[in-house]
């Protein structure tokens, strides 16, 4: 089945991509590659890659004014309009990203339709909100901890926030929270769309490849935090040396870290070639973005042309004796 | 095909969801009678200047397509991605969660996995990555990217002839990815090879010619129009009056064909006129702009702007002070999100103010067209109607949001102050089936057609059994809605689903309760139906 297929070739690339890693870190050559050039390169193909797709969407213009309206809109004085889910001035409509974007509120409204008994009913469905919302903000929360390698002294905000996120203090180094619902909200997508027919038989080689490759960067990462620490001063002097732009030659290549970084670098690289890009996407999406002003204020269509119309006169001269014979008013007799 | 021929519901309802064991690239179209509709005749296209007029039907193996159609649909979707941020957007950002699946009608009702709002979408996105992402041409299938063929396009005409546009899929989106934007812009480029359906192209070709859908001649409308004021004045003892063209009035009113054509619409109508004429309203009708609806909609945006000139063209002629607007889903969605943008500024016109109340409708002052739940629910604020809702006591109500005032506007409260203010029986439908989370009544978008009934049917499932829940739990028996289309698709469909279910317009539900300077004693509705309220 195709579906399988997809499944399969998305561990396949995983799996070839860690054995270039753990070649590369056998290699004086290929490590100096991967730790003095990739960074800068991965770095140059993320940021046009990033800026290119948001240029080309951006040049597409918004001809029509098309919110998809969640709430009562504004009308009548004495008419209690919701102002988030029916944005009717920027305030709302700041808003209304705001929960889109940081709490995934469309997806907060998921339900499951089954027909039981000859009705059909709609259970609650907010799992894929739960998980999706852990996973995408463990992802944050993780990013922000890794500034911890690129900035010295490091900034207050990062060590709070790891603090914070350690604070249950399970384990020497201790555990972090974000970590754990990562990988619970990784298993959860994952599962979900093995699992579930429908989901499998949309899903495309991309869909499974993002989430392992994800899988893969927090597993290297766990593991080197949790069962093979690595030289976490080496690291810091590597990351640091990438910041002021004079990498230190590697010292003792590690084949985990070497794992982890590879795995990192062709994330950050295919990202902007990818569905990834929808964490870009949604600030431009104009069901979401639009204010729903669209009787009180006019939109303007840039390729607004003149199209060709049937006018009143060539309806009256069509029709005039049939009017004149209703008893219809004309304009010329 | 008639009720008569497809499955019985009991049947109907055995939907399998399981997808089947192909792979949906390599699972064919299969055209079963009573599930697509009838391509639009040659004369239609020729009337409105749309290219590959000929005779051709969809379950033909040969669809006659033009030389370099493959050319022409590829230059569209370069065109149309340059011009449209929402088609590339939505080609690019989708991340296949699947929480649109469930929520097609048309999905619920068939357990297709093409009906699927993220697999119809799909259906176009593979071709888009084929010919315009890299990783499209480079990997094919793998990342799946899919030649354009024959095939494809036949699919297309398929799934983008079983959708309706009703915008729900984009309610649970978190990117707010619109099916119905995909299936607008598919359509779009179906018609540039000349794949049409006759129920779309018939009504935009008459309404270009006749300025409605229908067809009706200036004389035709009149006299419907006159017909209807007779039957008021049969119902009511109070005479109307039918303004037409009328220069010197101060609002024109337009409202869809259907309103003046066939029942139940004619009563909603009936309601409208009665309304105007207790208020004493200076309006006229119009039979240049004899309709609000807009099919061109369901065609092209090109289209839908050809269609829709003549309401301001007409506005400007007649010298009205504002424009009014009866009760329509799709119409609403074209003059709320797109009239102005397309054929404004309608700097010829005032800003809305009703004459009855002194209102000033400032959320229509740059459109300057009102909705007439708006300008009604604003009279019975302002104590200006005398409303004896024990009139409507044989009814037990239920009410349907029509999914572009829904979803394209927000219009919800007002459409239920009028209802709150005509009648004593309303039963909402369960949660998730109105407001922005309503159904569609399966038959919207120009798939509202005798041949596609059994689509029709299940795309009409789910609201059907929402209604059913009431009946059983509150013994409703009408069904309300402000739109048009609901009021000629939702009464095969209530027969079907839920028989004893009759379908009406909010303002003949209004118009039953209103009451008029002298009137005689009422004994009957607007239907001629008793008003006395069966015993329980």
């Amino acid at each position: 089945m195709k579906q399988n297929m997809n499944i399969l070739l998305s561990f396949i690339t995983i799996l070839a991509i860690a054995l270039v890693a753990a070649a590369a870190a056998e290699s004086q050559i290929a490590g100096n590659v991967l730790t003095g050039i990739a960074p800068y390169l991965v770095l140059a193909v993320f940021l046009s890659g990033f800026v290119y797709r948001i240029i080309r969407w951006a040049k597409s213009p918004v001809p029509f004014r098309i919110p998809t309206t969640c709430g009562q809109g504004k009308s009548l004085p004495w008419i209690q309009n919701n102002p988030v889910e029916n944005p009717a001035g920027p305030l709302g409509e700041i808003g209304r990203m705001a929960a889109e974007i940081l709490l995934f509120r469309s997806l907060f409204r998921n339900s499951q339709t089954e027909i039981v008994n000859g009705r059909t009913v709609y259970g609650s469905a907010k799992w894929l909100w739960l998980f999706g919302l852990l996973f995408h903000w463990s992802l944050l929360v993780i990013l922000f901890r890794h500034l911890r390698f690129f900035t010295e002294p490091v900034i207050p905000f990062v060590m709070g926030l790891s603090a914070l996120d350690g604070f249950l203090e399970i384990g020497v180094p201790a555990l972090y929270i974000s970590d754990m619902t990562l990988l619970a909200g990784l298993v959860f997508l994952f599962l979900r769309r093995v699992v579930l027919p429908q989901v499998r038989y949309i899903s495309l080689f991309t869909d499974y490849f993002a989430l392992l490759l994800i899988a893969a960067i927090a597993s290297t990462g766990l593991l080197m935090r949790h069962f093979f620490p690595v030289d976490l001063n080496a690291v810091k002097t590597l990351a640091m040396g990438w910041v002021t732009f004079s990498p230190p030659a590697p010292a003792q290549a590690n084949a985990l870290f070497y794992l982890h970084l590879c795995f990192v670098f062709v994330l950050v690289a295919w990202l902007p070639w990818s569905k990834l890009m929808h964490m870009a996407g949604i600030f431009l999406s104009p069901t979401r973005n639009l204010i729903n002003n669209n009787r009180s204020q006019r939109h303007l269509n840039p390729w607004n042309a003149p199209v060709k119309v049937h006018s009143y006169e060539e309806y009256e001269d069509e029709f005039r004796d049939k009017m004149k014979a209703a008893g219809l008013p004309v304009e010329k007799e | 095909m008639s009720l008569a021929k497809i499955p019985k519901p009991d049947d109907l309802l055995q939907i399998k969801y399981a997808p089947p064991q192909t792979a949906w690239m390599e699972t064919p179209v299969d055209f079963r009678p009573g599930t697509w509709s009838y391509s639009a005749a040659a004369k239609n296209l020729a009337a409105l200047d749309m290219p590959n007029p000929r005779a051709w039907q969809p379950s033909d193996a040969d669809w006659k397509l033009p030389e370099n159609w493959k050319r022409i649909i590829l230059d569209g979707m370069k065109e149309r991605l340059e011009k449209y941020r929402s088609f590339r957007l939505f080609m690019d950002i989708c991340v296949r969660c699947g929480a649109c699946a469930d929520k097609c009608h048309f999905y619920i009702g068939s357990g297709d996995p093409k009906n699927m709002p993220v697999l119809r979408a799909e259906l176009i996105r593979s071709v888009y990555r084929r010919y315009f992402t890299a990783s499209g041409r480079c990997f094919g299938k793998l990342a799946g990217a899919r030649d354009l063929t024959v095939d494809v396009l036949k699919e297309w005409f398929y799934y983008f002839y079983q959708c309706t546009e009703c915008r729900r899929c984009s309610v649970f989106c978190p990117y707010g990815i619109d099916q119905a934007e995909i299936t607008m812009i598919g359509r779009e480029l179906l018609n540039l090879v000349g794949c049409n359906i006759n129920w779309v192209l018939e009504p935009a070709a008459n309404c270009f010619r006749t300025g409605n859908h229908l067809g009706i001649l200036p004389g035709g409308i009149k006299d419907m129009l006159e017909f209807l004021a007779d039957d008021i004045e049969d119902r009511t003892g109070v005479r109307v009056e039918v303004p037409i063209n009328k220069k010197g009035a101060d609002i024109l009113f337009v409202t869809p064909s259907g309103d003046y054509f066939a029942d139940p619409g004619t009563y909603t109508c009936m309601g409208y006129m009665m309304l105007f004429h207790e208020i004493g309203l200076n309006y006229t009708f119009s039979t240049y702009a004899s309709e609000g609806g807009n099919f061109g909609l369901f065609t092209s945006h090109k289209m839908v702007k050809r269609l829709n000139a003549k309401i301001y063209a007409e506005a400007k002629r007649l010298g009205v002070k504002w424009i009014l607007g009866g009760e329509c889903g799709h119409m609403w969605r074209v003059i709320h999100q797109y009239m102005d943008t397309m054929n404004g500024p309608a700097d010829f016109l005032e800003e809305p103010v009703s004459p009855i109340t002194g209102t000033r409708f400032e959320n229509a002052r740059s459109t300057k067209m009102v909705h007439i739940v708006e300008f009604t629910a604003d009279l019975i604020k302002n104590g200006k109607l005398k409303l004896d809702p024990s009139r409507n006591d044989h009814i037990r109500l239920t009410f349907h949001d029509s999914c572009n005032p829904a979803r394209a506007m927000g219009l919800f409260e007002e459409p239920r102050y009028i209802i709150q203010n005509s009648c004593n029986h309303f039963h909402e439908m369960a949660e998730d089936t109105i407001r922005e989370k309503t159904f569609c009544c399966g038959g919207g978008a120009g798939l509202g057609n005798d041949e596609n009934m059994e689509m029709r049917m299940r795309g009409g499932m789910p609201r059907a059994m929402a209604v059913r829940d009431v009946v059983r739990k509150h013994g409703v028996n009408r069904l309300g809605c402000i739109c048009a289309i609901d009021r000629v698709t939702l009464p095969p469909l209530m027969d079907y689903w839920v028989p004893g279910v009759t379908v009406m317009g909010v303002h003949e539900l209004l118009a039953n309760a209103l009451v008029m300077k002298d009137e005689k004693e009422r004994t009957t509705d607007l239907r001629g139906d008793s008003i006395e309220a069966p015993s329980p």
